[in-house]
């Protein structure tokens, strides 16, 4: 029988510990170049010879004398448990920094290991560090590690043993105390750093963050990543299309050769399967793109420069910095945003981030801009790539427009219910990184692809049954479907989209990615068309239900701007914990895009 | 030459020694976790395209500050720190 025992991973945030705990533990908890990643404590387990671990991921902290949310886990985690044994995680690249959290622990816990990370990085930068003399400076066993070589876990297994077989040291419990001075002169013991060895971040800092540089290349940078998600999404996307469509005309034979009632044959072919073959065919391909890419970026450290980029437009909006960090988060997923608005100390800041963030459209929405945008938009100017970086140019637009949206609510919001100041900002800009490229990308689609597939058999299933079954029950002699489109038609007209659009979105409200989906069948349930295969046939098909391009303005706005998909419904409702801020949530958005849709719509009538 | 000036007022490239920090409460706290005490050494690397925050190395780390707060911490320029 092995023994087991608790291990905490503490340190500052951004020095690589969850990709420490994802070796240790051979999970796979999402990492990135960035501080405030994790905001929640993981916990997963690992085996030596004779011990069982189980290993806590806790999120990045300064001191221990805690500030926000994400901080106070650690501390609380770290006082309050008392866990058999505490790695302490440093960035070897700013050891200075890294002592002070690692004196205050070794203070309150009995059996601590410094685990001195990302030595590579320091090596390259030529920063020499005597790893012997700092154990024996800190009385406890240190190791150097590099988070991505199997070597270094093996070592610091086998210190792990050690130390867990070691008596515990002795430790008075006292007033918990600052080791900024100590830190100093431990690290200028055991530390060697040439000058300019941060001669490379800095250069790329001067373009990223310059003043005529930085956001030219923050939004070339994002359309970028647009294009390759348009331009890399098209001939999946197609050949899915048709793939799918086979699928679909072999299963309906195989359930007329079945003799299936003509009911389950719709419920399953033109409900379940119809919806589903949607999400994989039209949604899934850029989504799988899209998330990659957006990890790569996560990865390099970039993000906190366009956080350090935004905040002074965000601090004339009553906000901060950091909030620019959970609306990157939410261009992923906006739940995940809402999470991280953990990261914003103050709580006024922090509601303003969360009530705000589903004006960033997330990868469930993205597809369905890009579906419009190149239906509406392509033709137009040119052919080949030319082309998609237009359109590219275009979806660059709408997601300017969202963030436009976010500064505006979250100046009314400040200035209105959640009246206050800007308070302290502080942002660390880590050094860049090269992610791992070949890594990234094969872990992010695949996870993504199965999460998404997940989500279609947890949502778009179920979803397509349900709406089958509202277009085919009859009341009288219309469904219950077109009773209820037929309800919202006004409100729709008045927004410049209709009824249909409407009702999409309301079904929609479990996850986004269905919105489309669902419009394509209560279209088709209307009798128009029948063969579905690209993006020309639901063209078609939406002009000869009405649309132009006021339509597709106005829908863009509205899918940018209407209430949170269920998932961050929940996710507001846990992190304020109150059902008024979830009620806020939910109203503001739907409120400003209907407006925004109203207004945009009478506009543009005017003008023609 | 020695010259005490605002955090604020550095300019890009420029080291100076922190001699006074005017913030009391949890912001000083907050300051202090950051390494940022009497006597450390810091250097302005750049500013954001808006001028505000600018970023320092404090520590071997870059730390992005506000106008605001960098203009309540006084550092010392010139004689021993600069190279």
């Amino acid at each position: 029988m092995k023994k087991f025992l608790t291990v905490a991973l503490a340190g500052n945030p951004n020095v690589g510990k969850s990709t420490i705990f994802n070796n240790l533990t051979g999970m796979h908890q999402h990492t990135g170049n960035w501080p405030g990643k994790t905001v929640e404590k993981a916990e997963g387990d690992c085996e030596t010879e004779n011990y069982h671990y189980h290993l806590i991921d806790l999120p990045g902290t300064y001191s221990l004398t805690a500030h926000s949310p994400e901080e106070q886990i650690a501390r609380d985690f770290l006082c309050n448990q008392t866990p058999d044994m505490v790695i302490v995680v440093c960035d070897g690249t700013c050891l200075e920094r890294n002592l002070n959290l690692a004196l205050q622990i070794i203070e309150i816990c009995p059996r601590v290991i410094v685990c001195v990370n990302l030595m590579d990085e320091a090596e390259h930068k030529g920063i020499v560090i005597d790893l012997k003399k700092l154990s024996k400076m800190l009385g406890v066993p240190v190791i150097g590690t590099k988070a991505h070589q199997k070597n270094s876990i093996k070592n610091l297994k086998s210190i792990l043993e050690k130390e867990a077989e070691r008596k515990k040291r002795s430790i008075q419990k006292g007033k918990m105390q600052e080791m900024v001075s100590l830190s100093e002169i431990i690290y200028k013991e055991v530390v060697e750093v040439p000058e300019n060895h941060d001669k490379r971040d800095r250069r790329l800092d001067r373009w990223f963050t310059g003043r005529w540089t930085g956001f030219p290349c923050m939004i070339l940078l994002f359309m970028g990543i647009l294009w390759i998600t348009m331009a890399g999404s098209n001939y999946p996307s197609e050949y899915l299309t048709y793939a799918m469509f086979w699928l679909q005309e072999r299963l309906r034979q195989g359930l007329i050769w079945m003799e299936a009632p003509w009911w389950l044959q719709g419920i399953l072919v033109d409900g379940v399967y119809q919806v589903v073959s949607w999400v994989i065919s039209v949604m899934l391909p850029p989504m799988a793109v899209f998330f990659p890419l957006f990890t790569l970026l996560e990865d390099s450290g970039y993000l906190p420069r366009a956080a350090y980029n935004l905040d002074c437009p965000l601090k004339c909006c009553g906000t901060c910095g950091k909030q620019a960090l959970t609306m990157t988060m939410g261009f992923g997923c906006n739940a995940v945003g809402i999470m991280g608005s953990r990261i914003i100390d103050s709580p006024r800041e922090r509601l303003i981030a969360i009530l705000t963030n589903v004006f960033i459209p997330c990868n469930g929405r993205f597809p369905t801009l890009i579906a419009v945008i190149a239906m509406f938009c392509s033709g137009c100017f040119g052919e080949g790539w030319i082309e998609t970086v237009l359109l590219a140019g275009i979806l660059t637009v709408v997601v300017l427009a969202g963030v436009f949206l976010t500064l505006i609510v979250s100046k009314i919001l400040s200035n209105t219910i959640l009246k206050g100041v800007p308070s302290f900002f502080a942002l660390e800009l880590p050094p860049y990184r090269k992610p791992q490229i070949g890594k990234v990308i094969m872990r992010s689609i695949l996870d993504r692809t199965i999460f998404v597939l997940g989500r279609a058999a947890a949502v778009a299933a179920p979803a397509g049954a349900v709406i089958w079954m509202m277009a085919n029950i009859k009341i009288g002699n219309a469904s219950i479907l077109s009773f209820g489109v037929q309800m919202l038609e006004p409100l729709g007209k008045i927004m410049g989209l209709d009824g249909t659009i409407l009702m999409a979105f309301i079904l929609g409200f479990p996850a986004n990615e269905i919105v489309l989906p669902i419009m394509i069948m209560i279209y088709t349930a209307k009798g128009n068309m029948t063969e579905l295969l690209g993006l020309l046939e639901i063209r078609q098909l939406f002009l000869s239900n009405g649309w132009d391009i006021t339509t597709a303005v106005c829908f863009l706005i509205f899918s940018i701007a209407h209430w949170p998909c269920a998932a961050s419904f929940f996710t507001i409702r846990k992190e304020t914990g109150s059902f008024r801020w979830m009620a806020a949530a939910f109203f503001i958005p739907a409120v400003t895009g209907i407006l925004l849709c109203t207004s945009v719509h009478l506009i543009l009538q005017i003008l023609s | 030459m020695r010259n005490k000036k605002r955090m604020c007022d550095m300019e890009s490239g420029q080291k100076g020694r922190v001699v006074e920090i005017d913030v009391k409460g949890s912001i000083l706290r907050r300051i202090r976790d950051l390494g940022l005490i009497e006597n450390t050494i810091i250097k302005c690397v750049g500013k954001s395209p808006f001028g505000d925050p600018m970023a320092y190395t404090v520590r071997g780390a870059v730390i992005a500050i506000r106008r605001e707060d960098g203009k309540k911490i006084i550092v010392e320029t010139g004689g021993f720190c600069e190279k």
